[in-house]
């Protein structure tokens, strides 16, 4: 009876060898539905802007990046409090792992503004006020990374990047408005600020399915980010404790072999 | 200990100690000040002084001066307490974390505004800057300044663990100070008339910068010295 019993637990709590599951495929399949929605309606359905005309396209990709890019700092700024207060692995874990999906989806940001501004001013780089903030922010998070690409005790490395998580989130809405006043002066279009906002019909359409498939890919990445940290941390510990079991083996090898040694002289 | 004295009076503790660690050594005076007006004299090498660019340019100029100043004094205010296990020794000594952090931060505050003081002989005398609007100018230098501490303390005693230290905390550091150029930058446009709008919002901004970075360093220096 005990045996089943533990039989049946260790079949419901397996050790996890990989970062899917039923839950993210599930989540991945409806990112993907509406990732291929957002690019039929965004592509070919929609119909061009009056005013953007075909550009309004790359709007279509520019809005969800960046606000996938927040959510995944939110994501951070949030785990980097927790970690603070609760000093666990999870929110380690969870606030590295938004500190890299916001990095990967802030660039994107960047490259698709830039490719905007190509085609709207006829240079990729015009310090509009978003894309500026993204570029600073972006940069504040490389370095977020940087010190987590030291290795260090976890603890202190989890500490060192929850302190920099909140550092750097408490400094976005002051780049905001930093850069908001400072371009003020000299505004022209913006990215964001070209939108409709009587948009309706297919374009709305577009754009919402866009938004979601967005933060449904942050969210699966996220997810799955976390569970690959979980499981590089595990490895790491199994590494750590299998070279610890060699260097005894060694040196209880070496001891008995001086033993033999200080027998035979 | 730090009970009798309260966290201002480790404050003022821990400021006396590095003031007179920089009177005795002459860092600041020997290195970075120098540092500093190279500086001045490579954006006129880099910028032509006869084609009005760099007089244009003053204000930012000046502030990137500064920042970049800043970093080397933090690197040596930090280094100080990295070496010999300092940082643990003082985290042993009783002494309350946010006063040693608001002291260092005064200590920062009084070496780079005397730095700055310096630096607008400097650009008076290189880039023929004449001075107006000085009460805001002094508003915007003691915000930015103080914002420049607040953030480079925290950063920099993070950093100063680091074997890396010298490429991470310009990296860290720089980006987060951003808006501080930014808004130091515009406000000394406006205090040197060059823009006829008010510059006090700029200050605010400063001020408020210099106020929420204060508070949380205040808050996070303790597992800062613990744990990092």
């Amino acid at each position: 009876m005990t045996a089943t019993k533990m039989n049946s637990a260790q079949s419901v709590s397996p050790a996890p060898t990989g970062t899917g599951s039923r839950g993210t495929r599930l989540l991945g399949a409806v990112a993907v539905c509406f990732l291929a929605v957002a690019v039929v309606y965004g592509l070919f359905i929609s119909p061009p802007d009056s005013q953007l005309g075909n550009t309004i396209r790359i709007i279509y990709m520019h809005v969800p990046t960046v606000m996938a890019a927040y959510l995944a700092f939110l994501t951070t700024a949030v785990s980097s409090a927790m970690y603070l207060w609760k000093r666990t692995e999870f929110w380690d874990l969870l606030g590295s792992s938004g500190a890299e999906i916001g990095v990967l989806f802030f660039t994107v940001t960047i490259i698709d503004g830039a490719l905007w501004g190509k085609v709207t001013w006829g240079v990729f780089w015009r310090w509009e006020p978003r894309l500026t903030t993204s570029a600073v922010l972006l940069i504040m998070y490389l370095g977020y990374l940087a010190v987590r690409a030291i290795p260090a005790d976890p603890k202190t490395r989890a500490t060192r990047c929850a302190i920099i998580g909140l550092v750097a989130v408490v400094n976005i809405p002051i780049v905001h408005k930093a850069v908001d006043w400072w371009r003020g002066l000299h505004q022209g279009k913006t990215v964001l600020g070209t939108l409709n906002p009587e948009m309706g019909g297919t374009q709305l359409f577009a754009m919402y399915s866009a938004l979601t498939a967005g933060i449904l890919v942050c969210v699966w990445l996220l997810i799955h980010r976390f569970r690959a940290g979980y499981l590089a941390e595990r490895a790491s510990d199994l590494g750590l404790g299998q070279a610890l079991e060699e260097r005894r083996l060694e040196s209880s090898s070496t001891s008995s072999g001086s033993k033999v040694s200080g027998d035979d002289s | 200990m730090s009970q009798t004295r309260g966290v201002l009076g480790d404050a003022w503790l821990m400021a006396r100690k590095d003031l007179l660690l920089e009177r005795r050594a002459k860092i600041g005076l020997g290195q970075v000040v120098p540092f500093a007006i190279l500086v001045l004299l490579l954006f006129a090498f880099a910028l032509d002084p006869d084609r009005g660019v760099l007089k244009q340019a003053t204000p930012g100029l000046f502030w990137v001066t500064v920042l970049f100043s800043a970093v080397l004094t933090l690197q040596r205010s930090f280094g100080l307490e990295a070496e010999d296990g300092i940082l643990e020794a003082l985290r042993l000594s009783g002494m309350s974390p946010a006063g040693i952090y608001l002291g260092k931060v005064t200590a920062l505050t009084i070496q780079l505004l005397l730095l700055e003081a310096v630096l607008v002989i400097g650009v008076a005398v290189l880039y023929d800057t004449k001075f107006v609007g000085i009460a805001l100018l002094v508003a915007i230098a003691f915000t930015a300044t103080l914002g420049i501490a607040a953030a480079g303390s925290v950063y920099g005693a993070l950093a100063a663990r680091l074997r890396s230290r010298e490429t991470l905390l310009p990296l860290l550091l720089l980006p987060l100070l951003a808006p501080v150029l930014i808004a130091a930058t515009r406000g000394c446009e406006v205090s040197l008339q060059r823009e006829a709008v008010s510059g006090w919002p700029w200050a605010a901004l400063l001020g408020i910068f210099a106020l929420v970075y204060l508070a949380l360093g205040s808050l996070l220096f303790r597992p800062l010295l613990e744990d990092a």
